[in-house]
């Protein structure tokens, strides 16, 4: 088995590289995915060895993106996008909403739009503003889009070739701020055999309190339960990786044992996917919960200047808060 | 220095002249068959294109069966919806021409991305015309296969499709199908007030910087509903093209056979690899925007009596009978297959099922979801608790 330590920046563009090589109707497009790989070096390489009719540099207009993509699609190709940051896929809004979303519904099944949005999401960079936002629930709300995202990097590296491989239009959201986060990737393993990639992963077992996360929030969850387990707290983490449709039959498992429930996530609180899953969870876990459900998010404002940002986030301790006031019932 | 040009002494107005014939002023048509019937042997577009065409007496009546046919049936959709069967109707009165002609330019291999009107140009892709009719009818959302007859669905957000076919005409050339005279193009059908959108415009960017072989194909009819060309553009929109690098022309959209000539030529030039180019099919909307639009609040009635005189269809019969290509018989032949099939499309609506609600959970996704399959679920059965009662 070849495992190697790749970051999940690296695990992503091994993926691409991986679908550019097992189907030559896959296409990334982008700006910038050509010589320079990409802002965050997602793309690297890749035009370098497919050509510049396979990994396109794109002009500067997301909607020209999508809606040319939308046009491949048709044509017979897999078109992988780059929006490059969260906060530019807005003038693509209409494409994604009302074209590739609906395509296949439209055509009663006649059309089939395989794209994969690529978006970089979140915060925790330092960046200007527009370079830190969490669009999920915008996409999560809308039929027709199916959306995950990835934590770490095996997961980068076969969910990024799982979406490409499946005929659902998907946004695959990518957590910025951990594309450096380094882990163990199998290299090997066949696709075929992968953990399905509209599945949540339990990521840590335990048995006091249920903690939902998702991308870049995983990480923190799992800090806080490791500090939790130094107060004699276990927290149960569950990385939720798709966001649309949400596989929550481990989340209701897991609150039946512990009660409990905390969820986490960037995006802003207010009709949040926090506000989907407490609904879902209460129509549920009815009888098992111990408390409500509680949401640790970002607040309800524009993504604020980088040196609040820290404040803006979720983090170790304010995880920590929101587990214990579920005790507090 | 040309009159009007900046520079010199004097400053001319950079205002565009406020003539009734709109902002564009005097268009400058390609026209190969005058509104009197008189056909004119060849025309030359502002690139110095000759335009021609060389029809068989035979085509030449094919295309005005077009022509009958395509208009009877837009008027019988026009009164099902004011009878109440269809839900809306968007007539493509007065712009058969423009549908016919680039519509039978097309050929088979080649792909084409509608707006909303464009029915003339599904009717001779060999379409059922009741199609769009069960999209307006609200059965469905457009029932032909975009593949099997190289026709896309029915596109209603304004421009959208422009930059679909903008991407189908890459993946063209990705697949190495230009170049020969039996490449593919695209053309991408919108209107004036499309010309105004932000798709069209990175359309217009995308198709020149990747020499896309793709016709851009504007029906100007003069309004985007209510809004004159005025509020749209202050130069004639074929000249748009030069600005984004590539040709542009206008051909008299009324006229079938300039229009045929034109969009024939510019799709063989995309097939050759030659690349993009616009075409401003100039014509007009006789009817209102849709079923649901009132045009006796925003124009007058003598503008629609000067374009009446213009009319697509007077001017080939005109055409057809002083050069005794058509005799009475065949007027009345024709007559008669569009009043019999515009019958035949009525009675076909009226018997149009009204589909199984739970058919709405159909194609969202290629590969479903779980989350559909529990609300498709609960949907069943609470509509199976209403079995026996008369919900």
């Amino acid at each position: 088995m070849a495992t190697e330590t790749l970051t999940i920046g690296k695990a992503l563009n091994t993926g691409l590289r991986r679908a550019l090589e097992n189907d030559p109707k896959v296409i990334i497009m982008g700006e910038d995915v050509g010589k320079l790989g990409g802002v965050f070096r997602i793309t690297d390489g890749l035009q370098k060895d497919f050509g510049d009719q396979r990994v396109i540099d794109t002009p500067l207009a997301e909607s020209g993106i999508i809606g040319t993509a939308v046009g491949l699609a048709i044509r017979g190709y897999r078109p992988v996008c780059e929006i490059q940051f969260d906060g530019f896929v807005y003038p693509a809004y209409d494409q994604i909403v009302s074209q590739v979303a609906k395509m296949h519904y439209r055509s009663g099944g006649r059309l089939s739009i395989p794209m994969v949005i690529r978006i970089p999401f979140g915060g925790g960079i330092g960046a200007v503003e527009h370079h830190s936002e969490s669009p999920e629930a915008y996409f999560a709300h809308t039929a027709g889009l199916k959306v995950v995202t990835c934590a770490n990097p095996q997961d980068a590296y076969v969910m990024i070739q799982q979406a490409i491989a499946s005929d659902d239009p998907i946004v695959f959201l990518e957590p910025k701020r951990r594309y450096w986060e380094k882990g163990q990737v199998d290299l090997d393993a066949p696709l075929s055999d992968a953990y399905p990639l509209h599945s949540a992963r339990v990521v840590r077992p335990g048995t006091d309190v249920t903690v939902l996360a998702y991308g870049p929030m995983v990480r923190t969850c799992l800090e806080a339960a490791t500090a939790a387990a130094e107060d004699g707290r276990e927290l149960e983490v569950i990385d939720l990786r798709s966001l649309s449709p949400l596989d929550l039959t481990a989340a209701y498992e897991s609150v039946k044992r512990t009660g409990r429930v905390v969820v986490v996530h960037e995006a802003p609180s207010n009709i949040g996917l926090g506000a989907e899953l407490a609904a879902r969870i209460t129509e549920e876990c009815f009888y098992s919960l111990e408390s409500p459900v509680l949401r640790v998010t970002g607040f309800d404002i524009p993504y604020p200047a980088a040196r609040v940002e820290e404040e803006f986030l979720p983090d170790l301790d304010r995880v920590l808060d929101a587990v214990d006031r579920t005790f507090g019932w | 220095m040309a009159k009007g040009d900046p520079g010199g002494t004097t400053r001319s107005r950079r205002a565009a002249p406020r003539s009734k014939k709109g902002a564009a002023g005097d268009p400058a048509l390609v026209q190969l068959l005058t509104p009197e019937g008189e056909r004119i042997d060849s025309a030359t577009g502002p690139d110095g294109t000759e335009y021609r065409v060389d029809f068989t007496d035979e085509e030449y009546r094919g295309l005005y069966r077009d022509l009958v046919l395509v208009r009877k049936l837009d008027a019988e959709a026009t009164a099902l919806q004011r009878q109440g069967e269809l839900g809306l109707w968007a007539s493509l009165l007065g712009q058969e021409a423009a549908q016919v002609g680039s519509g039978r330019a097309l050929r088979t291999q080649d792909m084409a991305f509608p707006t909303y009107r464009e029915h003339g140009v599904l009717y001779c892709r060999g379409i059922d015309p009741i199609m769009p009719l069960g999209l307006f009818r609200g059965v469905d959302q457009g029932g032909w296969d975009p593949n099997e007859f190289k026709f896309n669905m029915y596109t209603i957000v304004i421009g959208a499709q422009t930059l679909h076919a903008t991407g189908y005409a890459m993946g063209i050339t990705i697949d190495g199908k230009t170049g020969t005279d039996d490449g593919e193009a695209a053309i991408a059908y919108f209107g004036d007030g499309a010309t105004s959108q932000g798709d069209v415009n990175e359309a217009f960017v995308w198709a020149s910087v990747f020499n896309a072989p793709l016709v851009f194909f504007c029906q100007n009819n003069q309004y985007a509903i209510s809004e004159p060309l005025e509020r749209q553009t202050r130069v004639p929109l074929y000249q748009r093209a030069a600005g984004f690098g590539f040709p542009g022309v206008r051909v008299d959209g009324n006229d079938v056979l300039a229009t045929y000539a034109v969009t024939r030529t510019a799709l063989d030039n995309a097939r050759l690899g030659q690349g993009p180019s616009l075409i401003e099919a100039y014509t007009y909307r006789m009817g209102a925007h849709t079923t649901s639009d009132d045009p006796t609040r925003y124009r007058i009635a003598s503008e629609v009596e000067a374009w009446q005189a213009k009319d697509p269809i007077a001017r080939v019969k005109a055409f057809l009978e002083k050069q005794q290509i058509a005799d009475a018989g065949f007027f009345a032949e024709v007559d008669e297959q569009a009043r019999r099939e515009s019958v035949h499309l009525r009675e076909r609506v009226l018997e149009m099922p009204d589909p199984e609600p739970v058919t709405m959970f159909d194609h969202v996704y290629p590969n479903g979801s779980p989350l559909l399959d529990e609300q498709r679920a609960k949907f069943s059965r609470y509509m199976e608790s209403f079995e026996g009662s008369a919900h």
